[in-house]
């Protein structure tokens, strides 16, 4: 057996006793390297921004009918045609948004098992549940308040131009010439935290497929809803699992809305005042809790997964 | 006092068996080396003393459960799995903030240091270096956390011999100081003859060698025959002969060095040699082949 050539001096203190370490420093380094990997998750909210921008920018300064909303027509109130440029950028990076989250989740796991770099990440002192959690963290807090903050930007921009728009053409400066912007802010706020509350079994699914499969995690993660859903509707003529699916892509509105005001008038979906949000009735909806159940059971599972899986 | 402790430790994969009943123990400021064929449990064997795969039997590691203290057991275990494991789009400037942002026992400036020797930028994407600066990266990383244990398996893989071999005088002369204990396997065994204090060989789940490098040397001899001693040495019954530039070679285990000399010419065989003798043509049977 192994026995030390010369007497092997005792371990100094520094060996003894690991230096301490905040509990959240690891997973702050954690978020900022899904960051750094994952670049899309800034660049194409940036790249939307900019298109848009692009667009309202010639709306504005050669067509001006932009000015005073996208596609509205002489029926529509005057908030509401001067609050949809701003809504369809809202929009446009809200969707953005989801769609970089879906895909990032898709990869979350598989990405560092494919490149072989999970040896790197598992040599140091991470926990499984630190990474999932921090991998966890980019659709459902980091996603949004980018698109939340970049939304903003953009939207200050937007009626920077409108003014300079307006100083130039000589318009009159006492007709309302925007939307109120700080209530917009507000509810946009709101919907985003809707959005990642109510889409979070979505993303929590895939980042649980990007788990398993060696490759082609896009089709893990569709095909067997879908066929379930197919099935469903050979076997029993009945569409349950489809509404589902639905509604867990598109049902948050009508739950963390009002969508008809207290004249049953209905609500144009491009102006939504803070009076029409409904949290409470979000907040205790079955489908929100369900759902969440649901996320943290994927959660948990992608935790397992990753403390077995090597690479591939 | 021991680092890695084991007992009956078992690993299966389906039919296959991995890992079959192997002890070991590994001692504070030890080099060891553990050296083996394709599939014959080296990795299963490194990956169940970093926490990394399930395994039967006894295991500690530092003192730790490695499966059930993986990330508590990484602050004082370091590990290189091959040179190709850094993520290619990190730069040098994040893996070095990274690492000093969840390691507490990472020292920068340490790392910093090992770095200006070499002509790695810190703006520079891995994927945008050489696998040798990757390895020299890798290392800089490791070197600079103050680990008790570091495991290398396969960590010079595709280098060429002039980064291979800084790459183990790095390891001797700036980070082993015989506190610390390293682990590592390699395929490429010349290279770490004078590296090592230990050597194992490890075949089809089983350890077949356990010996100090001293042991080794004693142990082990290498006769370059005289023609004429030829059937005398025969008798002596050596483990291997082989034909080299028209003379026999011919290896002893347990002979007397003096005795051997009277026949021709003797020297210490390389672990190649012996890795060959014991593992090369009769690997099957080899498991029994112990000290």
């Amino acid at each position: 057996m192994n026995t030390p050539l010369n007497a092997v001096p005792e371990p100094s203190n520094s060996q003894a006793v690991a230096p301490a370490v905040s509990e959240t420093r690891p997973f702050y380094w954690s978020v900022r390297r899904e960051v750094w990997e994952n670049r899309s998750i800034y660049i194409a909210l940036l790249a939307a921004s900019a298109v848009y921008l692009i667009g309202y920018t010639i709306s504005v300064f050669w067509v001006p009918r932009g000015m005073h909303g996208m596609g509205a027509d002489e029926s529509t109130p005057l908030i509401v045609q001067l609050a949809m440029p701003y809504a369809h950028a809202q929009m446009l990076l809200a969707l953005t948004a989801f769609l970089v989250g879906i895909f990032y989740s898709l990869d979350a796991l598989h990405g560092e098992r494919r490149d072989r770099s999970i040896l790197f990440w598992k040599s140091l002192p991470v926990s499984d549940l630190t990474t999932v959690l921090a991998k966890a963290s980019i659709p459902l807090v980091v996603l949004p308040l980018l698109v939340f903050v970049i939304a903003l930007a953009l939207q200050i921009v937007m009626q920077l131009e409108g003014a300079a728009f307006r100083v130039l053409s000589g318009a009159s400066t006492t007709a309302p010439w925007g939307p109120p912007f700080f209530e917009m802010q507000l509810v946009f706020l709101y919907s985003l935290v809707v959005m990642a509350l109510w889409h979070a079994p979505l993303y929590m699914w895939m980042l649980l497929v990007s788990g398993w499969p060696r490759r082609a995690t896009f089709l893990w993660a569709v095909f067997p809803p879908l066929a379930l859903a197919v099935i469903e509707y050979i076997a029993f003529h009945t569409t349950y699992l489809a509404t589902m699916l639905h509604s867990r892509l598109l049902g948050f509105d009508a739950l963390a809305f009002d969508l008809v005001d207290k004249n049953g008038v209905p609500i144009d979906p491009h102006f939504i005042p803070l009076a029409q949000l409904a949290p409470a009735r979000f907040l205790s909806s079955p489908g929100l809790w369900l759902g969440l159940l649901f996320a943290a059971l994927c959660l948990a599972g992608a935790v397992k997964l990753r403390r077995y899986q090597g690479p591939i | 006092m021991s680092v890695i402790e084991a007992r009956g430790l078992r690993k299966s994969f389906g039919a296959t068996i991995a890992l079959n009943d192997v002890n070991l123990r590994v001692d504070e400021g030890r080099i060891l080396g553990l050296i083996g064929p394709n599939g014959a449990g080296k990795s299963t064997a490194l990956n169940a003393i970093l926490g990394l795969t399930e395994y039967q039997g006894e295991l500690r590691v530092l003192g730790r459960d490695p499966w059930m203290e993986r990330d508590q057991l990484m602050r004082d275990i370091c590990f290189i799995s091959d040179v190709a494991v850094l993520p290619r789009w990190i730069r040098v400037s994040q893996a070095l903030d990274y690492v000093a942002g969840v390691h507490p026992r990472f020292d920068r400036s340490k790392a910093e240091g090992f770095l200006a020797k070499t002509d790695i930028h810190r703006a520079s994407r891995v994927r945008e270096l050489s696998k040798g600066m990757v390895a020299q990266l890798h290392l800089a990383l490791v070197m600079a956390i103050d680990a008790r244990l570091l495991v290398l398996d396969e960590p010079t893989l595709g280098l060429d011999i002039l980064y291979r071999k800084q790459f183990y005088d790095s390891l001797l002369n700036d980070y082993f100081d015989r506190t610390r204990t390293i682990l590592l396997t390699t395929h490429q065994v010349e290279d770490v003859q004078y590296v090592l204090t230990d050597l194992m060989f490890i075949n089809r789940g089983r350890i077949v060698l356990d010996c100090s490098m001293e042991e080794f040397e004693s142990r082990y001899v290498e006769l370059t025959v005289n023609p004429a001693q030829l059937a005398t040495a025969r008798a002596l019954k050596p483990i291997r002969e082989r034909q080299a530039l028209g003379r026999s070679v011919l290896l002893f285990d347990h002979v007397e060095r003096q005795q051997l000399a009277a026949l021709g010419d003797v020297r210490t065989p390389s672990i190649s040699d012996l890795f060959v003798a014991l593992l090369g043509d009769k690997a099957g049977t080899a498991q029994g082949v112990t000290q």
